[in-house]
């Protein structure tokens, strides 16, 4: 069985987010772009299903900058092949349609029996690439799974729908699955692998295509959450901010 | 290196990991180190064990356990070993390094290695907030990149009392000690990396490596007499691993600095503590690599007007660990599920036994973990936590 599975870099949320007032759009002068954590959850699941199945393992990203040590850490993990699509401006994010479109162009050609893909990004929450890109190469698409099963040429994905049911749900591959979460944890791979990777893979490039905006969300502005009516906002240092709330908790009667 | 598939290949691994590691082969299975382990009773596989097993050309078993996460890198059991194995750095490293080899590691653990990896600090915090605790800060604490002036002290503060905020009073603490007493000192802030000692002892040798590159490239950026560090396992690293890799720093913990300071220090420190205190000797300062630094911070103590010092029964060489080392400090989920207990809370019991109304410390992983212990054995009204540098601070009048 191959796989294919894109990693979209989002932006590290250990910095503080903030928005340039002259762009309205996200400050990026000391975003760190990271591998998005549900793209993480997806390369688990193509590694535990080569391992179990045997095949190979593409991964495939955006040229944001940094990506190459990630890549590097997904070949230690035991990824087979690493691909990054060049092209502009891919650091200042891509709309979903856009991203999509790129994909689709760079695995369509691939043979790959499947694509899993993180069901959303942390960045916009959208949950559309997955769709999108499978509507692109003409291929059935499952999102929002916990589980996928490949036996006797058929793949059986797990989807979970809101309530805590969940669906059983058979397809013919090549699919496109949108992981929310891989069987296990996404594995460690110790540096002394990632060093290797980096010594000895190499990572493909392609040509990124021409990317459609046809049907995209423009975005015309963006600004923090603010706190709503009804929410108290409790300031100041720890021991003031626990009295406080314990005062609150025993007014409410329930301390 | 490579995983191994041999118990045989394995002990070979051992012998070459780490000086002395062919001592392994003198093993007498007295069980010294089983019984002295504070969580050997919890541990399928107990460092004797190991040894016996992969004498019997069995590996596979020792290795399908998860006990040796246990391991909180004490050096209680080499301190015993009366064939003198390296147990701690050889024997249990290797066994770690071999099961994050297989990816095989309690999650808890793998967000720290993870968190180092990519930010240079195990909290997974922005490296940019590194020095956030000087910020708005009565005393001036210059970062070196800034400054770019020779200095007698470059003062390696750490993970733990750089961004935890319970330690960070103790790093605040102990700038107001080094302005008390003139010292010409600068720190790296969002250049310094994680020392790398516990990762080291976890068996993520490339990850110590690669920190320890890290640190002595910037290390030598800058002019300094000395390194002077508020962590133990970071004065430890300094000492005995950095320089197996070429990277060759003098160092002091802050313990020996202020001993070294003494007598200014007397002079200084007018305020009067009334208070029987217990100090606990943390591993990086004692046991590990011999470094027996244990008389030091006791006379830093009796040197504090009004403090009188009382023992615990376990101290200097038979201190219990805190529970953090190793990889411990994120495993307490694992070890709790696992041995059901903490070393940290048998270390408040018994300071209260002690007589102790405080438990002094000189390890930034001590303060929040004795913290939490004092709070869950409810013993708050007794006893409190207090890092040596804070006492010492206290005790200085202004």
């Amino acid at each position: 069985m191959n796989i294919a599975v894109p990693i979209k870099f989002v932006p590290d949320l250990v910095e503080e987010m903030e928005i340039d007032s002259s762009t309205g759009k996200l400050d990026r002068t000391f975003m760190r772009l990271v591998p998005n954590e549900l793209d993480e959850h997806a390369l688990e699941q193509a590694l535990i299903l080569k391992e179990r199945h045997g095949g190979t393992v593409a991964v495939i990203t955006l040229d944001t900058g940094d990506v190459d040590e990630a890549l590097f850490t997904a070949v230690a993990k035991g990824a087979d092949r690493a691909i990054k699509i060049a092209g502009e401006g891919y650091a200042e994010g891509v709309t979903s349609h856009a991203y999509a479109d790129l994909l689709a162009e760079a695995l369509k050609n691939g043979s790959y029996d499947l694509i899993l893909a993180g069901t959303q990004a942390v960045d916009d929450l959208d949950g559309s690439v997955g769709a999108l890109l499978a509507a692109k190469l003409g291929i059935p698409y499952v999102g929002y799974t916990v589980k996928v099963v490949a036996e006797g040429g058929k793949v059986v994905a797990t989807k979970e729908y809101p309530g805590g049911l969940l669906a059983e749900i058979e397809v013919n591959p090549p699919a496109v699955i949108g992981i929310q979460a891989a069987e296990k944890p996404p594995r460690y791979v110790v540096t002394s692998l990632v060093m290797d990777a980096m010594k000895k893979a190499k990572i493909d490039e392609a040509e990124g295509a021409a990317a459609g905006l046809e049907g995209a969300a423009e975005i015309t502005g963006m600004r923090p959450p603010e706190a709503g009516k009804g929410a108290e906002m409790i300031d100041g240092d720890a021991n003031a901010v626990a009295e406080k709330l314990v005062g609150i908790l025993k007014e409410k009667g329930i301390l | 290196m490579i995983q191994v598939e041999s118990a045989d290949q394995f002990l070979k691994q051992v012998s070459g990991s780490v000086a002395e590691g062919e001592r392994i082969r003198l093993c007498l299975q007295c069980g010294s180190c089983s019984g002295v382990c504070p969580f050997g009773f919890a541990m399928e596989f107990p460092p004797q064990a190991i040894i016996a097993s992969l004498r019997a050309g069995e590996l596979k078993p020792m290795l399908d356990t998860d006990s040796i996460w246990l391991c909180v890198s004490c050096y209680a059991c080499t301190n015993v070993c009366p064939a003198k194995i390296p147990l701690t750095p050889g024997l249990l490293s290797s066994v770690k390094a071999e099961k994050l080899m297989k990816s095989s590691v309690p999650t808890e653990l793998q967000d720290a290695l993870v968190n180092a990896r990519k930010y240079g600090n195990t909290v997974g915090e922005s490296p940019r907030k590194r020095a956030d605790w000087a910020a708005d800060f009565t005393v001036e604490v210059p970062i070196l990149a800034k400054t770019k002036k020779p200095v007698d002290v470059l003062w390696y503060v750490g993970d733990y009392p750089s961004y935890h905020a319970r330690v960070q009073q103790v790093t605040r603490a102990t700038a107001k000690i080094f302005k008390a007493l003139g010292v010409s000192f600068g720190i790296l802030g969002p250049e310094e990396q994680s020392d790398g000692d516990v990762f080291h002892l976890a068996g993520e040798r490339g990850l110590f490596e690669l920190l320890a590159s890290k640190n002595a490239k910037t290390f030598e950026k800058y002019e300094f007499k000395e390194i002077v560090t508020t962590d133990p396992h970071a004065y430890n690293t300094f000492k005995h691993e950095y320089p197996k890799l070429g990277y060759r720093f003098p160092v002091r913990h802050y313990a020996q600095f202020l001993h070294a300071h003494l007598d200014r220090l007397r002079s200084l420190m007018k305020n009067k503590l009334e208070a029987r205190v217990a100090y606990h000797d943390p591993c990086g300062l004692g046991r590990a690599n011999d470094n027996h630094i244990y008389e030091e911070p006791r006379e830093i103590i009796e040197a504090i007007p009004g403090a009188e010092l009382v023992e615990m029964g376990h101290n200097r060489t038979t201190s219990i660990c805190c529970g953090g080392g190793g990889g411990g400090m994120w495993l307490d989920g694992f070890a709790w599920e696992k041995a059901g207990t903490r070393t940290s809370e048998w270390r408040i019991h018994e300071a209260v036994a002690a007589g102790a109304q405080i438990l002094a410390v000189a390890c930034p992983y001590e303060t929040p973990r004795f913290d939490d212990a004092v709070k869950s054995t409810n013993h708050a009204k007794d006893i409190a936590v207090k890092d040596i540098a804070e006492l010492v601070a206290d005790a200085i009048q202004g």
